[in-house]
This record gives C-alpha cells, structure tokens and sequence, in this order.
C-alpha cells in the first residue's frame, strides 16, 4: 500500500521540492549500499594485509586467503556442503517442531485458561532455564545421534514460543470474540475467525525468533553430540587447532542466519499482501 | 396497545449479578417488561446500570440469575457499541462473517448481501478494508453483517456513542429507516435521551445499579413515520424532552 503510494509517487513528482525529496532519498539509498559493501571490502582487505605484514599470526587469527584456500578444500571433496546441510536440515526440522508444538500448545491453553493456570509456573521455569544445562543428560538419554540435537534445539525455543503466541492469544479484544457468539459463532469459530487471523503478524513474528533460536539450538547440540554439521565442524577444527576451518565455519554460519532472517522476511511480505 | 397482542419478549422479574473475587456486583433486579412485534423500544439509564446485561440476557449470552424470560424469537441480531469489522476482512467478507459462521453462505444468500451493500451505499466498497471506510460506512456495514442472518429482534447497544455528532445524526436515520423497511423488532440502548425520542416507540428509565425499570413512557408523534432528525424538530420533541429527563434525574439520584 505505502509501496505503491511511493511508485506512483515516484512517476509524477507533483512539485519541485518533491522531486528534491525523491532525489534525496534515492541518493541516501545508494549510500547506504555503497557503505555497506566498502565496509565489509575493507574489513577484508585490512585483515588480509595484517596477515600478510605479520601484524597478526595468520596461523591463529587465519586470514581471507588461507580462508579461501580452505573453502575450496572442503568444498572439492563435498565435505562442506554436507556439514551445511545437515545443520540446514537439523534447523529446519527443529523449527518446524517448535512452531507445530508452540501453536498447538498455546491454542490448548488459551481454550483452557483453567490448565494454563495450572501450568504456567512450569512454562516460566522451564522457558528461563538454560537450556544448555540439558545437554548432557540429553545425550545420555538420547544418544550422540541427529534425534538430540533436534530435542536440543526445540528446548531451547519451544517454551518461549508457547508463551509468547499464547499470551498474544489471549489478549485479543474480548469484544471481537464476543461479536462471534452473537452471530451464532461457537469456541472453534472465535478461534478460526478472530484467534489466527488476528495473530498472523504475530505468528510471523515468533517464527522469525524460533528460527534463529532454533539455529543456536542446533549448533549448542552439534557441539555436544554430533559428528557433521557446522557446530561440529567449528569444536572439531578447534581441538585439532584448524583455525582456518574454525573461521570459515563462523562466517559460513553468519551467511545462513542472514539468509534464514530474509527467508522469513519474505514469508513476513507475502502475509502483509494477503 | 387497543388490540390484544401476544408479546414476542415476557421478562418477568430477571436478576442478574457479575461475581469476581472483589465481591458481587448486583447488575439487574426484578426486571419486567413485554415486547411486541415490530416495536422499536429504548433503554435509558445512568452510566453503568447494567443496560448492556440486560441486552446480552435477550442475546442468550448469558441466563438469567433468577426471574423468567420468555422469548418467541429464534434469531436475535446483535449491534456491538463499535462495529469490530475485523481488518483483515475485506468489507463483502466482514459482512459475510455471520452466514460463514453459520454456514449459511448460499448462492441466494450472497446475492441478497450484494443487493443490501448496493442499498446502503457501500456496493463500491465490497472489497475494501475497513481502515478505508468512514465511521458511518463502517456502522452501515457491521448492521448489514448483523441484519444478513434475518434475525426477528435487533439489540442494539448504543451503536452510534462511537461516531462523531454529526455522522451520528446521519446513521440514526439511516439505521432507523432500514430497520423500518425490513420491519424488524428493536431494543435500543442509549444514554442520549434525543436519540431514544427520535428512534423509539416506548422509552423505558432504568434506575441506577441494580437495574430495574422506572418507567415506561410511551412516545408518540402526530404526524407518523417520521424519521429520526425530522422527529428531533417536531412540537412534541421538547417535551418528551422535558418529561424523561426529569425521569432519569430522579433514577440518578436513585
């Protein structure tokens, strides 16, 4: 809607300090992406030169060359690519975990304010509790096997999800809900008519939490129990002091949240637009 | 009332309280009263009386405590004192809320809507959110919404408190002409007493909480049918005026 305002905008400009405006604002765009880019040159740039005057060890700080050396490396026997998917894959499932049990969970309390009364000391408890702390029995319970670090992952963002998507729930206008029951509507229509179309901004926003949640989760259980995935990788390479690996395996992780966050920014466009 | 006329609505003597651990809120005492078809009544009262329990008792929200109500009417309509058309409905869907809910969308049915948007002017809006409409378009389509269901008996609490003075005046007519064309029955809650003479038939004075009725004053106009704004300039307007003022006055002071 303010997109659209702003191209036809954009076609005419109505007045002369409109188009000012405009021209401005564009400038201030480009800017902003010019500045952006030369950052992360020259970050790259002053690195590569402190490793190549041995202002710093390349052996411990690594540099973008030794980096790209060993990017090629891992990457010509497939090795990389597997450790990406399985974190990939690992994150995604626990997400979609998280998101299936939070939305049923809250939906169930906020159908029942009487179990959630009951309940909600265990959900604080347990959504402060530092997840990491179950690590360990975690993996003697389960194994050093995927299913771990799923659990892994979904402790640590399920209880936030449940209470977030439940509390949104169950601050919808009474009013609304109670338009429902005049026209005839029962419990299920307040829920399909008013509960989830009226929280699908919030529904959004939770999953843009969980999934970078579940993403710490993964790599918190890969550190503990696994034997492929980028958490992996990164306690791996720094027990057998590869710090090149290690490096790389970071800035391999920060392009994937970068890419998951806009993932669900499109998710986040698409609902808007409905 | 010469002929004898069976009522749609008998309350006899219905109480009603709100429990919360603060204590018991008293809000409806002996409440008696008879609808009949095709009436257009008005409940008066000082603020917080308990006006909105009564409606929500004929809504069959909630039972009466105690006392008797018995209603010929299966459908009632409801008007909320603001429209809560939901935002992220289009306006053709928020009126279409109900048949949905009641799974009553039929071919015949949605026509019918298209024909109701087309004469309450909003036909050109069918597909528009209701962020873009006017607070008097907005009215119009929650009362299209509550009227698509055909209920027999309109409940309507204080639906306009939400408008500005002169989209109000606008609304009232338009609603009390719709009201009049579908021959539909109609319990008004207000606390504005032109509103009740300009729209109802009989007037009742609830007290303070708990509420019970004072005083029923029959409203009557020489010439008929007026509309709500030419009933406002009508001789017999500053007396009813008069009369129910000096009612409510004395039902504040209890």
């Amino acid at each position: 809607m303010n997109h659209k305002k702003q191209e036809s905008l954009q076609e005419q400009p109505s007045s002369e300090l409109q188009r000012k405006y405009l021209q401005q604002n564009r400038r201030r765009r480009i800017i902003v992406n010019i500045l952006r880019i030369s950052l992360i040159v020259v970050f790259f740039v002053l690195w590569e030169c402190a490793a190549e005057k041995k202002w710093i060890d390349s052996f411990i700080f690594s540099s973008p060359s030794r980096l790209y050396a060993c990017f090629l490396e891992l990457w010509s026997d497939g090795s990389l690519l597997h450790h990406i998917e399985v974190t990939l894959f690992e994150t995604f499932v626990s997400f979609g975990i998280v998101m299936g049990v939070g939305l049923v969970a809250a939906l169930l309390l906020w159908m029942s304010s009487f179990a959630f009364q009951v309940l909600e000391p265990y959900l604080v408890m347990l959504n402060s509790l530092p997840k990491s702390a179950l690590a360990p029995l975690l993996i003697v319970w389960l194994g050093n096997q995927m299913r771990t670090i799923i659990v892994a992952a979904v402790s640590v963002a399920a209880f936030g999800a449940i209470i977030s998507l439940y509390t949104g729930f169950s601050q919808m206008d009474p009013e609304q809900i109670k338009l429902i029951y005049t026209l005839g509507g029962k419990r299920r229509d307040a829920l399909t008519k008013v509960i989830i179309p009226g929280n699908l901004p919030l529904i959004v926003s939770t999953m843009k939490v969980n999934l970078g949640l579940s993403l710490v989760g993964v790599i918190i259980g890969e550190f503990l129990a696994s034997n492929a995935g980028l958490g992996y990788l990164i306690i791996y390479s720094s027990q057998v002091f590869k710090m090149d690996t290690l490096i790389l395996s970071i800035l391999i992780l920060c392009i994937m949240s970068f890419a998951l966050y806009g993932l669900i920014q499109l998710l986040e466009r698409l609902t808007k637009k409905y | 009332m010469e002929e004898i006329r069976q009522p749609m609505i008998s309350m006899k003597n219905v109480t009603y309280s709100y429990h919360s651990l603060k204590g018991e809120t008293p809000a409806l005492k002996d409440v008696t009263f008879d609808v009949y078809e095709k009436e257009f009544i008005c409940l008066v009262g000082p603020s917080g009386c308990g006006k909105s329990t009564l409606l929500s008792l004929l809504a069959g929200l909630i039972e009466a405590e105690s006392g008797e109500l018995i209603s010929e009417i299966k459908d009632v309509g409801y008007m909320l004192q603001r429209d809560y058309l939901l935002p992220w409905r289009t306006i053709y869907d928020n009126v279409a809320l109900g048949l949905e809910i009641q799974h009553k969308k039929t071919t015949e049915n949605r026509e019918r809507l298209r024909e109701m948007l087309k004469t309450y002017n909003l036909a050109d809006f069918a597909n528009k959110r209701p962020s873009e409409l006017s607070g008097g378009m907005r009215q119009r389509a929650a009362l299209i919404r509550t009227l698509a269901l055909e209920p027999d008996l309109l409940l309507l609490d204080e639906p306009f408190s939400a408008l500005d003075y002169q989209t109000r005046l606008e609304v009232c007519d338009d609603v009390a002409e719709i009201i009049r064309k579908e021959g539909k029955t109609a319990i008004l809650v207000t606390h504005d007493l032109s509103e009740a003479i300009s729209m109802g038939d009989r007037v009742f004075v609830l007290s303070k909480r708990p509420a019970t009725i004072l005083k029923e004053i029959p409203i009557r106009f020489e010439t008929e049918n007026l509309t709500p704004f030419h009933r406002r300039q009508a001789p017999e307007f500053a007396g009813y005026f008069a009369v129910l003022w000096e009612e409510l006055q004395k039902a504040s002071a209890g």
